[in-house]
């Protein structure tokens, strides 16, 4: 695990700038993601998950939104000071992506083979063998059932978990580097939810890759990631192993997610909910973000904001109480 | 579903029949006057004869083959000018919609700006700065055509951009023309056929009045909307030189709206029972 890392995000700003003021949505994210790693990045919907993976790839959603500051760097070559034309190169080769809604995530009017084509025919392929047989291998890969067929058929003739494998195999048809998986699991129903898992574990060690995989689940959290960062309000406020992080929370945030999940084995009476909202991400506070919510906050959170400190080995948390 | 417009189809194909095969299905010139047999009335009323069988005009002119040459002129017009105005119309909308920001605003004020302007004050301008003409009528119902094309598409391309196929099309590297044209345009292209077969009616009629009106084709060709023009004078008389062009418009367009409904339900998933 010591290797260099694949894919490094270092002090990471990506700000939104509005009439109404600066929204910062992503504030100063760093971490790191080795090949063959699973890095989990969780928390709630708008502390900025996404918009960091959008970062990544150059992808931001307005014209509004921009990154100020900090570098993504893959394979030591910084992202941000590329071309469009060399981003272009980057995206699809090296870096690959899963979104969540598979119904959305394939082009109606083509067939799967169609949609297949297109990403393998970017990647040379010297056995000689025609698109089709690639596709079809593809698929076969992904473990969807009936690959011949499939490649003839179009996108409504899929179940949901059907084309979020096809997704998937376009995803990994370029044998990218490091896959992003923005809570691929979201819209599928349970049973096909722990398929789908299982299938990205075993893509990831066959190809190699490492995976940023985005969710606010920490139940697929424990079942897919090696390490977890845990991100509030725009920041990342803790990040280690993930058992560390699960038998071991530090900051009061981690803890209260791990506590708002339910467990089987236990009786744990009422869940506990976070109480509150979090802070607007066009007027954040000048200390710890999660002070308002938080059961012990002490003055100086409301002062400060917490530098990250080492509370075990490569687990980190930006929290007064650890330090 | 609605059933299939067969009256509709069998318009339809009955006058593209007679525009691509009017040489061999009638023994007549179009143009060559006749002056002995002018005025004949169709072949039923009192005075008409078979040869003549929908009678002849003032020169003496047969008027069913004046009605297939017309036709012709029809089909060639309208399908020109949807061609080019529908064209232009299909592409500047799938940029406005896919680009959009500053240049969306743009090309949407001067579609705005074209909805705003008076077509056939704008074909007569034309007409009369270009002379008259079928370049010219192809140019000013292009002009016309452009605006409302670009305005749909638009509005359907900002609903697919937002789809996440889209997305991933530019997670894979491909350029925005390729996104464009590859991935957006065959999604609104059922939009796009059906809106091509909804405006052939309005385009008919907009080369008749243009016509009718002297901006259009230029005498002796013939055109249905002409015809209309030249029977006017008559209609006490000889009331089928007006009519019989007008029943043949009226037809026609009626059929190209119907065939037109039936397609945009035929394309429409939701409408769909499979």
């Amino acid at each position: 695990m010591d290797s260099a890392p694949v894919l490094e995000v270092r002090n990471l700003h990506t700000h939104f700038f509005l009439r109404r003021g600066v929204v910062k949505a992503v504030d100063g994210v760093s971490f790191a993601l080795r090949r063959g790693e699973v890095l989990g990045l969780v928390g709630e919907s708008g502390c900025g998950k996404s918009l960091t993976a959008l970062s990544i790839l150059r992808l931001l959603p307005q014209a509004a939104a921009r990154t100020i500051e900090g570098s993504v760097l893959l394979d030591g070559e910084d992202l941000l000071a590329k071309s469009p034309g060399e981003m272009r190169a980057v995206r699809g080769q090296r870096i690959a992506m899963i979104l969540q809604d598979p119904q959305t995530s394939l082009n109606p009017v083509f067939s799967i083979g169609n949609q297949l084509h297109e990403a393998l025919a970017r990647r040379p392929d010297n056995t000689g063998r025609s698109l089709r047989e690639r596709a079809v291998d593809v698929l076969r890969r992904v473990r969807l059932a009936a690959p011949e067929q499939r490649v003839g058929q179009y996108p409504h003739e899929l179940s949901g978990g059907m084309k979020q494998r096809v997704v998937g195999a376009i995803a990994i048809s370029c044998a990218p580097e490091v896959m992003i998986a923005d809570e691929p699991t979201t819209a599928l129903d349970v049973t096909i939810q722990l398929q789908y898992l299982d299938l990205l574990k075993e893509l990831q060690s066959s190809l190699d890759m490492g995976i940023l995989f985005i969710t606010h689940d920490f139940g697929v959290v424990a079942r897919m990631c090696d390490r977890v960062a845990v991100m509030y309000a725009g920041r990342i406020v803790e990040t280690g192993p993930v058992r560390e992080i699960f038998d071991n929370p530090v900051h009061p945030y981690t803890q209260a997610l791990i506590a708002s999940v339910p467990k089987l084995r236990r009786k744990t009476g009422r869940l506990r909910a976070i109480e509150g909202q979090p802070p607007a991400l066009s007027d954040l506070p000048v200390g710890c973000r999660f002070a308002d919510r938080c059961p012990h906050a002490e003055p100086r959170c409301l002062e400060r904001y917490p530098e990250a400190v080492n509370v075990g080995e490569n687990h980190s948390a930006s929290c007064w109480l650890a330090a | 579903m609605r059933r299939l417009p067969l009256i509709s189809f069998a318009i339809i194909g009955t006058m593209i029949f007679v525009a691509v095969f009017a040489p061999w299905l009638t023994p007549h010139s179009p143009i060559d006057q006749s002056l002995p047999d002018k005025l004949l009335p169709p072949f039923w009323e009192e005075g008409g004869s078979t040869e003549y069988l929908l009678g002849t005009d003032i020169f003496g002119r047969d008027l069913l083959t004046r009605l297939f040459y017309g036709a012709r002129v029809s089909l060639i017009v309208t399908g020109l000018a949807l061609t080019v105005g529908g064209g232009v119309g299909l592409v500047l909308g799938i940029l406005s919609g896919y680009v959009g920001g500053k240049l969306d605003a743009f090309l949407m004020r001067v579609v705005d700006a074209a909805f705003a302007f008076p077509t056939i004050l704008f074909a007569l301008l034309l007409a009369v700065t270009m002379g008259q003409g079928m370049d010219t009528l192809v140019i000013a119902l292009s002009l016309f055509l452009w605006a409302g094309f670009a305005r749909v598409i638009r509005g359907e391309v900002l609903a697919i951009k937002q789809r996440d196929f889209v997305a991933l099309a530019r997670v894979h590297g491909s350029s925005p023309a390729r996104i464009m044209f590859v991935h957006i345009m065959p999604n609104v292209l059922n939009t796009f056929m059906v809106l091509l077969t909804l405006n052939v009616g309005v385009i008919i009629v907009a080369e008749a009045s243009l016509s009718f009106l002297g901006a259009g084709v230029p005498p002796p060709t013939p055109s249905w909307g002409l015809m209309v023009a030249e029977g006017r004078g008559k209609i006490t008389s000889a009331w089928w030189l007006s009519l019989i062009p007008g029943i043949a418009i009226t037809l026609v367009v009626l059929s190209f709206n119907l065939f037109g409904d039936w397609l945009r339900d035929r394309l429409d998933p939701k409408l769909r029972q499979l």
